[in-house]
């Protein structure tokens, strides 16, 4: 897999989605254009793209033409997955410190509106 | 050790949990309380929440705006429809992108864990390919510091 080739592959939103929806099964071109209100040929060319770089390969099956993810694309997935943990591990850091505050702060009284 | 754990379950399910130091309630209160929610529900470095409405009570608006102080934005809209204090929340919500996404149902625990709190998350979307297409959007929201580190990487390589 050429990594520049797959990161480029992989700038665009519509493909994330491809295949992240890929990693749920294979679908045809049909099933993956309807969530994505997009035309077939428009999701054709994001398929194009996908294969060439390496993260989608299809088998040909009568005359569909089903499509998978390819073992670049399963790990491009599983990259994603843990940047979206590390991502929301960042929040709940945050969180962390937001509840250390808490609990030095002076139990909380019926007033509202402290000062800041 | 990473405290944060985030699965797919059966077709339409994302299950995320997460342990902190402190109390069910003081956990419960920073998910409910819009002081307390901009202080940390902010995503990428450098983008803050200008507009934070939560009206915790049944049938009580959510609504959450980000912004990166470099003209970009978008926000998320709900609606809280259960609470129990400080144990349970169940809400539903939308991003706004600026088209709204398919109603992800959240029922969100806080369950005590010796002196601490395990919450646990779980989403409900409307079928597959929803919940396919949310996980690649919140990478790509959430991830964007993490993409823009490795697009140096890569480029340094």
């Amino acid at each position: 897999m050429n990594l520049d080739t797959a990161f480029s592959a992989l700038a665009d939103p519509t493909r994330r989605a491809i295949l992240a929806r890929l990693a749920e099964g294979e679908a045809t071109v049909m099933e993956l254009a309807e969530p994505f209100e997009m035309t077939q040929p428009a999701i054709s060319q994001h398929l194009k793209v996908l294969e060439e770089a390496g993260l989608v390969t299809h088998r040909v099956d009568g005359t569909r033409r089903p499509r998978r993810l390819a073992k670049g694309g399963i790990e491009a997935m599983d990259q994603w997955l843990a940047m979206l943990r590390e991502a929301l591990e960042r929040n709940y850091n945050r969180l962390d410190k937001v509840l250390a505050d808490m609990g030095h702060a002076k139990q909380p009284t019926a007033k509202r509106g402290q000062k800041r | 050790m990473s405290k944060l754990t985030l699965k797919t379950e059966a077709d339409t399910h994302v299950v995320v949990t997460r342990r902190f130091a402190t109390s069910p309630e003081a956990v419960y209160r920073a998910h409910t309380d819009p002081k307390l929610i901009q202080k940390w529900l902010l995503g990428p470095e450098g983008w803050t929440m200008p507009v934070c409405i939560s009206e915790a009570k049944p049938g009580g608006k959510i609504r959450y705006e980000w912004a990166d102080g470099k003209g970009r934005s978008f926000y998320l809209t709900g609606e809280y429809l259960e609470l129990e204090p400080y144990n349970r929340i169940v809400h539903v919500e939308r991003m706004h992108l600026p088209d709204p996404t398919p109603d992800n149902h959240v029922e969100t625990r806080f369950d005590a864990d010796g002196t601490g709190t395990l919450m646990t998350i779980r989403m409900t979307l409307p079928d597959a390919q929803t919940r396919a297409a949310m996980l690649a959007t919140g990478m790509e929201r959430g991830m964007e510091a993490s993409y823009a580190r490795l697009e140096a990487m890569i480029q340094g390589a």
